[in-house]
C-alpha cells in the first residue's frame, strides 16, 4: 500500500466514524423523545456522550486526510468544484451538527440539578428539553449535508 | 490503485457503490450504538432494549443494504467473471466479513432477543452481555474491513 492508499483508507475510516456517530445520535434522538425522568435522561446522555468524540474524530479526519489527498494526488486539486463543494458542505454539516449537540445537551445539566434537588420523578421540562424541535431540525440539516458529501465523493461531478 | 479505480469508474456503477457504502455506514452506526448502549446501560432495562433494537432495526437493515450493494457492484465490476484465486485480498476480506459478520449478527440477535424477553423477569442481562461482546468483535472486524476496502492492500 502506498502512502496515498493509507491516507485514503484513513479518510474513509474517518467518514465511517462521522456517519456512525450521526446514526448513534439519530437513534438516541428518537429514543429520548418520550423520556421525562432524570435517570433515563442521564442514561441516554451516557450513550450520546460516546457519539461526540466519534463524530469529532470523523469531522477532523475527513477534512485532514481529504485535503491531504487533494494536494498529494495530481489528478485532483483543492480548488476543483466537487472538492470545494464538499468542503462547504463539511463546514455547514459540522457547525450545524455542533449546534444540534448544544440543544440536546441542555437536558443533562437540568437533569443533574433535578437529581441534586431530589426531584427524580417525571418532569415536563425534561421532556421538552429531550424533544428539542430545534435540535431535531439542526441534526436533520447536518445529516443532509453529510449525505450530500457522500454523493459528491462518489460521483465527483466535474472530475 | 484504488484511486485509479475511483477516477475511471463508470457513472452507472455509482448507484451500486452508494448502496454498498451507505448500507455499510448504517450497519456500523447501528453496531456502534448497540455496543455503546449495552456497555453503558448499568442494568437499565430501557437502555439495554435500545442497544438490542439498534441491532435489530438499524444494523440488520444496514447489513442487508450493504450486502445487496456488494453483490451489485461485484457484478458490475466483473469480479464474478474471474476465478476466485485471481481476486484481490481486499475482496476476500470483504466477503469474509460480510458473510461471517452476517452470521454473527444473526446469532447476536437471537441471543439478545431471548435476553430482552427475559428482562421482564429481571433475567437475561448476561445474554445481552454476550450480544455486546459479539457486537464489539463485529465492530472491530468492520474497522479492519473498511480499511481493507478503502486502502485495497494486495
Amino acid at each position: 500500500m502506498s502512502l496515498d492508499d493509507w491516507i485514503l483508507a484513513l479518510h474513509v475510516l474517518s467518514a465511517f466514524a462521522l456517519v456512525s456517530g450521526m446514526v448513534l445520535f439519530w437513534i438516541v434522538i428518537v429514543a429520548v423523545r418520550n423520556v421525562d425522568t432524570v435517570g433515563q435522561t442521564l442514561a441516554y446522555g451516557r450513550v450520546m456522550g460516546v457519539g461526540t468524540p466519534v463524530v469529532l474524530a470523523g469531522v477532523a479526519g475527513t477534512i485532514l486526510f481529504g485535503a491531504w489527498l487533494a494536494i498529494s494526488l495530481d489528478r485532483y486539486q483543492l480548488w476543483d468544484g466537487w472538492i470545494i463543494g464538499a468542503i462547504v458542505l463539511w463546514a455547514i454539516g459540522s457547525e450545524v451538527g455542533r449546534r444540534s449537540g448544544v440543544e440536546y445537551r441542555k437536558a443533562l445539566p437540568r437533569a443533574t440539578e433535578l437529581q441534586a434537588a431530589g426531584q427524580e420523578g417525571a418532569s415536563g421540562e425534561l421532556r421538552a428539553l429531550n424533544r428539542s424541535p430545534k435540535g431535531l431540525l439542526l441534526h436533520t440539516v447536518s445529516t443532509l449535508a453529510f449525505v450530500l458529501i457522500l454523493i459528491d465523493m462518489i460521483w465527483k461531478p466535474g472530475a | 490503485m484504488s484511486t485509479v479505480l475511483a477516477a475511471t469508474r463508470p457513472t452507472e456503477w455509482n448507484w451500486a457503490l452508494l448502496t454498498h457504502v451507505g448500507g455499510a455506514m448504517i450497519l456500523v452506526g447501528g453496531m456502534l450504538t448497540a455496543t455503546t448502549a449495552l456497555a453503558l446501560a448499568r442494568g437499565d432495562a430501557r437502555v439495554l432494549r435500545l442497544g438490542y433494537w439498534s441491532l435489530l432495526a438499524v444494523a440488520l437493515p444496514g447489513w442487508i443494504v450493504m450486502f445487496a450493494g456488494a453483490n451489485w457492484i461485484y457484478s458490475e465490476e466483473g469480479w464474478d467473471d474471474l476465478p476466485e484465486e485471481a481476486q484481490p485480498t481486499w475482496i476476500g476480506i470483504g466477503w469474509t466479513t460480510a458473510l461471517f459478520g452476517g452470521l454473527l449478527l444473526l446469532i447476536s440477535l437471537i441471543v439478545g432477543g431471548i435476553g430482552v424477553a427475559r428482562l421482564r423477569r429481571d433475567k437475561g442481562s448476561w445474554l445481552l452481555k454476550s450480544t455486546m461482546v459479539i457486537s464489539i468483535v463485529l465492530l472491530a472486524a468492520y474497522v479492519v474491513t473498511v480499511w481493507a476496502m478503502a486502502g485495497k492492500p494486495d
